[in-house]
């Protein structure tokens, strides 16, 4: 790890104050993600701000019927409030399939968000990436890249994002509420996390001088039928190969609303929502899922180590939504 | 004569290396104070600064549950976060829980299940078992399977921690040293 000057934030204004005075500073929340990189040399902050003592912790109920989640709300205190579980068990479900206990009692709705990809040439600062040094060239896409996108990549980076939570917040269609020094503004959650393009240094469509103060969950939870399937290479405390948020709203056997989103196949949670209403006012059959599945998948392509998760993403899917389409879901 | 060389070291070392920081833990009841640096992690605090070798250091990195320690009653593991940003907290390890001589129920459980081989995930094991029962989460062995799965154990003595786990959660016992 570098050295680095270390300052705790009291209040919102001076957290932005001393992120804006220091091209190099970084927030730290849970640490989970920002120290692990620093022991590898591949975060390199000149100073830390410390921004757990800020009131951004909490759930609260919004006028709208929907929930807050405070920007500093551990992935634990989401994943086990009552009303999550009752009103939102796909996020509860999804947090709980990430990370350990440990990791979950120290890890934050923003670092979530904000954790950066797992794969290893990212980590490793002995070989090229393009998404650690712009332009040096992507070690992945010839080599081991087992555990890389298949949707929406580019012949600059393969890499996939990593987060169970995010999955869920795409599918659930949150907002991502920011605060820098032009004032306050909403991101909706589709908008929040970028693809890699030529870009892939750039992760999300935060500014270098936000603050994530917190996410907001809309009225409808999808708790009557909804699945979050996480393929794995063991059974838990691993990343995602595959996973799928599946969120129906149904009447009788007829699904009159249609969400998916997938994780570990591309940049950031995939939504296709324009293929979801192929769903609208068909019946839950596995036909119609493995239709919906194929379209899905239609431009998905593989990169040598990676090609299973082409088929195994379309499996999971129609598994995903035959359990949604059950009343009690159980995943 | 060689004065300004010397006051130029000076300077260079306050500017690259930041002072110290004084921070206070209340480590297993005792009430500590530690100079360290800011990257110090809460881990490296505990075995280097405190002498509290029980808490081990196995991956470094949040993948292995070896260092699994309790900051205010909660489970985390102790090697990614720094200790910088704990000034005031209570902190407990393997060696807070056994009451002089008498043993915390999970290392007796431990100890009568043979739950370990090598020994070197054991304290990680215990306080991370110690946080699962406090949390009230686990009903089943498959849930304490689950719920202990960010500690890994080199030696495969699985079957036992969990055996061990469930004797204690079936006693009723919360997990609680006091
Ligand atoms: C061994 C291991 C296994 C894991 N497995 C999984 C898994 O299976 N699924 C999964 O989803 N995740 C997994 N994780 C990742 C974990 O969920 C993330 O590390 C965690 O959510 C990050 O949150 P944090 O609060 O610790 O972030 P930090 O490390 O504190 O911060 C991460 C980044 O976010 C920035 N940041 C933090 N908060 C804010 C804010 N409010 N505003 C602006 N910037 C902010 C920081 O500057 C930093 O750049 C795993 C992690 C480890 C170490
Ligand atoms: S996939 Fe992206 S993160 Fe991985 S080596 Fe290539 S550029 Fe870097
Ligand atoms: S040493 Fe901390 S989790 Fe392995
Ligand atoms: S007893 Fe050896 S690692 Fe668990």
């Amino acid at each position: 790890m570098n050295s680095f000057s270390y300052t705790r934030a009291d209040d919102v204004a001076t957290a932005l104050r001393e992120v804006a005075a220091d091209g190099a500073a970084k927030f730290i929340a849970g640490g989970t993600n920002l120290i692990d990189l620093m022991k590898e040399n591949v975060e390199r902050p000149s100073r830390l701000i410390d921004i757990t003592r800020l009131t951004l912790g909490g759930i609260r109920p919004r006028s709208d019927g929907g929930l807050r989640l405070g920007a500093l709300a551990t992935n634990t205190d989401v994943a086990y409030h009552k009303e999550i579980e009752r009103r939102y068990p796909l996020l509860s479900k999804a947090i709980l399939a990430g990370a350990s206990p440990q990791l979950r009692n120290m890890a934050t709705v923003g670092g979530n968000l904000l954790q950066r990809t797992r794969c290893c040439y990212f980590y490793d600062t002995a070989t090229p990436c393009n998404k650690r040094t712009p332009g040096v060239g992507c070690s992945a896409i010839a080599g081991f890249n087992r555990a890389h996108a298949i949707l929406g990549t580019s012949a600059a980076c393969i890499a996939s994002h990593p987060s169970d939570m995010c999955v869920a917040l795409a599918a659930l269609e949150a907002v991502v509420r920011v605060t820098g020094s032009v004032g306050e503004r909403v991101v909706p959650f589709a908008a929040f996390h970028r693809l890699p393009g030529d870009t892939p240094n750039i992760d999300t469509n935060l500014q270098a001088d936000e603050i994530i103060t917190g996410v907001d969950l809309p009225a409808r939870g999808f708790a009557e039928h909804h699945a979050y399937l996480k393929i794995r290479d063991r059974a838990s405390y691993a990343f995602a190969l595959v996973s799928v948020a599946a969120a129906l709203e149904m009447d009788g056997n007829t699904i009159t609303e249609a969400r998916l989103a997938l994780g570990g196949v591309a940049h950031k949670p995939w939504r296709d929502p324009q293929t979801e209403t192929m769903l609208h006012g068909q019946s839950a059959t596995r036909e119609n899922f493995k239709r919906v599945a194929e379209a899905l998948l239609r431009d998905a392509k593989g990169f040598g180590r990676n090609r299973f998760k082409i088929e195994l993403a379309k499996l999971a899917i129609v598994r995903a939504l035959s359990q949604a389409s059950f009343k009690e879901a159980h995943s | 004569m060689n004065s300004k060389p010397k006051a130029d070291a000076a300077t260079k070392a306050t500017v690259s290396l930041p002072t110290k920081n004084g921070i206070t833990l209340k480590v297993n009841g005792a009430v500590k104070q530690i100079e360290i640096a800011p990257w110090t992690t809460l881990l490296d605090a505990l075995r280097e600064h405190l002498g509290l070798t029980g808490t081990k250091k196995g991956c470094d990195h949040g993948q292995c549950g070896a260092c699994t320690v309790l900051v205010n009653g909660k489970r985390i593991t102790s090697c990614l976060t720094l200790a910088i940003m704990h000034d005031g907290a209570e902190v407990t390890t393997i060696e807070g829980l056994a009451e002089g001589e008498v043993l915390h129920p999970l290392q007796k459980a431990f100890v009568e299940h043979d739950a370990f081989q090598c020994g070197y995930c054991t304290p990680g094991q215990i306080c991370s078992a110690v946080g699962l029962l406090r949390e009230g989460k686990a009903k089943s062995p498959e849930d304490i399977r689950e719920l202990m799965s960010g500690n890994i154990c080199r030696c495969g003595a699985y079957a036992n921690i969990v055996a061990a786990i469930e004797q204690v959660s079936r006693m009723g016992e919360r997990g609680d040293e006091e």
